[in-house]
């Protein structure tokens, strides 16, 4: 089977939106006849991300590949890049205000839940410049 | 146990997916926090909650979440009804506070699920 491509722009500080993304890719999955199981960690590990593109930065590109071996996700910002990967990686740490908090996240769970849900993730981040994020989910 | 036995446990109104009443529900959890929900996953569960906002209605669809219950009386906007009708989601409002309501279920039978 050929490489896949999905690409979606996300469009800062429209909270209301946030998560289209995931949940066209997750339909789309579905349909394609993926596990449940898989497209189940991809949904969650990208709406982790996603959110967190809403969120921290403002908005980013997202590249999502499928092959019949595995769905790769790319989540591209120019946000502030994350200082402290390790801290941030830490469940429970956030630096989400709290006007985010009352709407149900930055509870520091973003990061943790997407290295949980995806079976490969790396994190590329250059202060004042952005962040990549590469998340693999086997299939 | 079904949602609809949910829905009598709780005394709650249904505000959409009347139809679906019949599903089974094998766990739930309650939180206010979507990221905590997003860290719980549990097939055919139900979500107890009291925040109001369409992110609510997301998290459930990532999780294949069968039903959303609005605890203190909390109402949906007509965007998020829409939202869970075209998703297949159950919403239930019930008046009682998120501890009540999570302790009726609890003592009814209906567990976390192993963690």
């Amino acid at each position: 089977m050929d490489v896949i491509t999905f690409h979606y722009t996300i469009s800062p500080d429209d909270f209301t939106r946030a998560g289209e993304a995931s949940s066209d890719v997750k339909s789309k999955l579905k349909k394609m006849g993926v596990t449940p199981e898989a497209v189940r960690k991809v949904a969650i590990a990208m709406y982790e991300g996603e959110i967190n593109m809403v969120i921290h930065a403002k908005g980013g590109e997202i590249t999502v590949q499928i092959s019949t071996e595995r769905i790769e996700m790319v989540l591209e910002d120019v946000g502030p890049g994350i200082p402290d990967i390790d801290l941030a990686m830490q469940a429970g740490y956030s630096t989400a205000p709290d006007a985010v908090r009352s709407l149900g996240f930055g509870a520091g769970m973003g990061l943790p839940n997407m290295k949980k849900y995806s079976d490969e993730m790396e994190i590329h981040t250059v202060i004042g410049e952005g962040t990549t994020i590469r998340m693999v989910v086997n299939l | 146990m079904t949602v609809e036995d949910i829905r009598k446990i709780l005394g709650a109104k249904v505000l959409v997916g009347e139809e679906h009443l019949s599903e089974e529900v094998r766990s739930a959890c309650g939180s206010d926090m979507m990221s905590d929900v997003l860290a719980y996953s549990k097939d055919h569960s139900v979500l107890l909650t009291g925040l109001c906002n369409p992110q609510v209605v997301r998290t459930a669809e990532m999780l294949d979440i069968v039903c959303i219950v609005f605890v203190r009386g909390k109402k949906p906007d007509e965007a998020m009804l829409q939202m869970a009708a075209e998703r297949g989601i159950i919403l239930l409002s019930t008046g009682h506070r998120m501890f009540s309501a999570c302790g009726m279920l609890y003592e009814a039978g209906l567990h976390g699920g192993a963690i």
